[in-house]
């Protein structure tokens, strides 16, 4: 059993509620950082844990946090992006629903060491259950205390909101998500400016993910070092992984960083393994944009090492061989799946996301859609794969955001790795149509 | 005063200064070309990804490479930063397929389009673009509607640059049209009929570097190329006056703004001038325009005292 | 000013919910409420978004109408023309489908007789094929309301379709 730090409580009946949640524990945090703790302490501690973003890019959270502008008589502004909507991804809805406090918790630490004095929680509009779910449990530590004017005698003060998306995947993406905030279309921001320096209203602003701020608990109960001392390198602390695809036991695990993928997939603690006794063909292992590894690089990295879960192991190899950590979106196809079939449905994911702002994306992300709707019907030229490889390219890098890159990269790595798949389907028109493909051959290393 | 160098040329600008407008400054081919940024906006730029480039060198203090090329618009310069524009195979790269992005949903409808001769995905296509295109699939289409009396909107044509929203946001106090639904779906419009009434909304046409926004009170009169700019003002209450009048013979065909190098006007004119005051005697010619811009427009020869060979043929 | 008198108001309730909603954002920034006040006006005039309702949310709001145009139309949750009693978004993104989301979205398809985008002729149902709803691990799955119905079967399907026609008729 790997350590849980965000879902130890889960299982107490009642956590939900204020009352039982503040006798397990709860809000001691905050007791601590408001009695004995300076905002710099605090800020000092998430540094030292060694705490990456858990949204997806993995920038370290003290850095970020340090990078925020403090000028004279502005105020500063902590968002949480709770706007969850990468495929594959469905853990913060799960920490939200179950254990609201600790969110509010974490977001209590944060804006206390940042300075802030307002925060909103921006959370998908789909999720409109869990803002009633947070909203109630707002009240509470408002009606306790832990929120509102000078908090528990410290002088501290803070308003916390939550508000909706309705429906944008890119409201995800931060400056985006800041519009949104404003009640304007979520269109990302051009930068510079970055957030930190203007963000919402044109003042400094941080935005950091559900899972991340609800970590800052577990960082200021146990200290920063600890933390530090949990996971591997310089993937330190826990992370939910949401599974889902083709497994036994599809939902959301709390791992140490560090686990071995092949614990993680096939151990009953966790995925328990490939539905009905399948093989497996492949994996994403971050979240829909994350590139997808075939079966043979999915437990191994391409130099035979054992692939763990960890930013690092993910990403080992880089583009080529390996993939990244992402949101924690680890979704699994067995034999009976079709690598085309499922990146023209990410791709289509992407082109209806699209903000539509800038040329790559708004065009490009369309067009790989229609390319790839083709060769899946059987319509395909083989000079469309080389076509669709020359348009993700293009795309990739040179959009506003990084929605452009997410666009991307899915198709580059299923031609990179099921290229024999796509020709197939090139060649078999009308065989494609009836059967799936299958596995594809393991290359044979020469070197 | 920081120093940049762009393609090799080293030029001082003042802090802030984005990487286009030094380059601008240092003029010829250093500088990228931009379909959305519009130095006279308030808000602009960053969409297009024309203006794209190559920051070899971050800054004196910090030489590291940005890992991405970067929207020259809107992106400062630092001391000693160093850029790639023209000289970048890596930008060039890039802007080949912006350009191929953005036309493959374009009508190409140039034959046609009142904007031939004076557009800038014109220019663009024929600097960067490719002969030939690899788009296979339907291209999208919209009617073309009437937002207003004098103003039409192609929207098949549209790049989505966002200029013109941020025209009427800057010039008048109730914007009516906007940029609905969103991806490749995107389109300006008002959502419901409407029309754009404002004293200075015919400067949509001008700030449009496509043939989207049309002047319906010259539609289909003439190609550019057949008529003579004339720098031209009036007294006029509500702007300066200041104007470009595109003559044939006596006739006056249509009024602009007074367009730079760049193709943005000089001042915004209201549209009074613009669509209603066409009779010559309303206005003092100053001149013929000298059209900045390598533009077919030039290639007439209208700046020319007429020489006894034209008068002969006139 | 006199304000234009229309037929279109908000329960006094709903009123009171957007004055608190308001209230979360500092002074002058009222229209950060925009997203969630048309939640509301979706949820008390029929699921949709007319043109009178958008005009009406933005005297409210104290905005141009084109800015709850831009907005309505952005996003994916809003409906800008008449839907049907129920709207069943169904989710049919890559995570729903390898758990067999696309044979339950054929299924409704054939129960309901209409395609994705379309509503039933007695205007009961409207379909919408949606992107990633975050259930992925409790696909295929559907929203209909504030509710999420995950871990579909044909058979849950037809007994869902059923409870919602018998509180509808």
């Amino acid at each position: 059993m790997g350590r849980k730090l965000l879902l130890d409580r889960i299982n107490i009946e009642g956590i939900k509620t204020y009352d039982v949640y503040r006798k397990s524990g709860g809000y001691d945090a905050v007791e601590k950082a408001l009695k004995k703790m300076t905002p710099d302490e605090v800020v000092e501690e998430v540094k030292k844990s060694g705490l990456r973003g858990r949204g997806g890019a993995g920038f370290p959270t003290g850095m970020k946090w340090s990078f925020i502008a403090k000028p004279e008589g502005v105020p500063r502004y902590l968002l949480c992006n709770a706007d969850e909507s990468e495929p594959g991804t469905f853990k913060d809805r799960y920490l939200m629903e179950h254990i609201p406090h600790l969110l509010i918790e974490g977001m209590i630490l944060s804006s206390y060491a940042l300075g802030c004095n307002k925060s909103f929680i921006y959370i998908r509009g789909e999720f409109m259950w869990i803002l009633h779910i947070l909203e109630k449990a707002i009240a509470e530590a408002y009606a306790n205390g832990w929120l509102g004017k000078n908090i528990k005698g410290s002088g501290f003060d803070l308003d916390l909101h939550v508000t909706p998306g309705a429906g944008a995947y890119i409201c995800g993406e931060e400056t985006a998500l800041i519009e949104s905030l404003e009640g304007k279309r979520g269109n990302p921001r051009i930068k510079p400016p970055f957030p930190a320096i203007k963000g919402l209203w044109q003042s400094p602003t941080v935005v950091n993910n559900v899972e991340t701020l609800s970590a800052v608990v577990p960082i200021i109960t146990m200290g920063g070092d600890t933390y530090a001392g949990i996971g591997i390198g310089r993937s330190t602390g826990t992370k939910l992984i949401s599974a889902c695809g083709n497994i036994s036991k599809p939902g959301v695990y709390e791992i140490e960083l560090g686990l071995s993928v092949e614990e993680f997939l096939y151990s009953d603690e966790y995925c328990g393994g490939i539905k009905d006794g399948k093989r497996l063909k492949a994996c994403v292992p971050g979240g829909s944009s994350v590139p997808i590894l075939p079966h043979f690089l999915v437990t191994k990295t391409a130099n035979g090492e054992q692939r763990l879960m960890s930013y690092e192991s993910l990403a080992d190899g880089g583009f080529a061989t390996g993939s990244m950590l992402g949101s924690g979106g680890f979704i699994v196809f067995d034999e009976d799946q079709c690598v085309v079939r499922n990146t023209w449905n990410f791709t289509r994911f992407y082109h209806h996301e699209s903000c539509g702002q800038c040329s790559p994306c708004r065009e490009g992300t369309g067009w790989m859609e229609k390319v790839l709707h083709r060769i899946e019907n059987g319509h395909g030229h083989m000079h469309d794969i080389d076509l669709l490889w020359d348009v993700q390219r293009k795309i990739e890098g040179n959009t506003i955001c990084p929605l452009g890159d997410a666009a991307a990269w899915p198709v580059a790595a299923a031609i990179r790795h099921f290229r024999e798949e796509f020709e197939w389907h090139i060649n078999e028109p009308k065989k494609c149509l009836e059967k799936n493909y299958g596995l594809v051959k393991e290359p044979v290393l020469t070197v | 005063m920081p120093k940049v160098t762009i393609d090799g040329h080293t030029i001082e600008v003042v802090e802030g200064t984005s990487i286009l407008n030094a380059a601008r400054q240092i003029g010829g081919d250093s500088v990228p070309p931009a379909m959305c940024y519009y130095s006279k906006l308030d808000v602009s730029g960053g969409k297009c990804r024309t203006c794209l480039v190559e920051v070899t060198k971050g800054s004196e203090k910090d030489p590291r490479p940005m890992p991405k090329l970067v929207a020259s618009c809107s992106t400062p310069v630092m001391d000693g930063m160093e850029v790639g524009n023209k000289t970048s195979a890596k930008v060039m790269d890039a802007r080949k397929g912006v350009v191929e992005f953005l036309l493959i949903n374009h009508p190409l409808d140039c034959p046609i389009c009142d904007q031939a001769g004076e557009c800038d995905l014109q220019n663009l296509a024929y600097e960067h673009g490719a002969s030939g295109t690899r788009y296979e699939e339907d291209k999208r289409v919209f009617e073309k509607i009437d937002i207003g009396p004098n103003i039409q909107l192609h929207m098949t044509r549209c790049i989505l640059c966002y200029r013109c929203v941020n025209t009427a946001e800057q010039l008048t106090e109730k914007r009516v049209h906007g940029v609905l639904k969103r991806g490749d779906a995107s389109e300006i419009g008002t959502f419901i009929e409407n029309s754009l009434d404002n004293e200075f909304i015919g400067n949509v046409i001008d700030v449009c570097p496509v043939g989207a926004l049309t002047d319906k009170t010259f539609r289909f009169k003439s190609r550019v190329w057949f008529l003579n700019p004339m720098n031209a003002h009036r007294n006029c209450e509500k702007c300066s006056g200041e104007t470009v009048v595109w003559m044939f013979g006596d006739e006056i065909y249509r009024v602009t703004g007074r367009k730079d190098a760049y193709g943005e006007v000089k001042n915004f004119i209201c549209n009074t001038c613009r669509f209603d005051t066409k009779d010559l005697a309303q206005w003092t010619i100053e001149g013929p325009r000298h059209i900045e811009r390598d533009s077919v427009i030039g290639q007439g020869h209208y700046e020319l005292k007429p020489t006894n060979t034209v008068k002969e043929i006139g | 000013m006199e304000e234009i008198q229309t037929k279109i108001e908000f329960k006094p309730e709903t009123l009171k919910e957007i004055d608190r909603i308001i209230k979360q954002f500092p002074e002058g920034k009222q229209k950060s409420a925009l997203l969630r006040v048309l939640h509301l006006a979706q949820h008390e005039f029929d699921n949709w978004l007319s043109v009178d309702v958008m005009d009406y949310v933005a005297r409210l709001l104290h905005i141009n109408p084109i800015e709850v145009y831009e907005v309505a139309t952005f996003y994916s949750m809003y409906n800008v023309e008449k839907v049907g009693k129920v709207v069943i978004e169904f989710c049919h993104t890559g995570p729903c489908c390898l758990v067999g989301a696309e044979k339950i979205l054929k299924h409704i398809e054939s129960s309901l007789n209409i395609k994705p985008g379309q509503t039933t002729e007695d205007g009961m149902f409207t379909l919408k094929a949606v992107e990633c709803l975050g259930a992925c691990g409790y696909g295929p799955m559907l929203q209909i309301g504030e509710t999420f119905y995950e871990n579909l079967t044909e058979e849950k399907v037809d007994t869902l379709l059923n409870d919602f026609r018998l509180k509808f008729n």
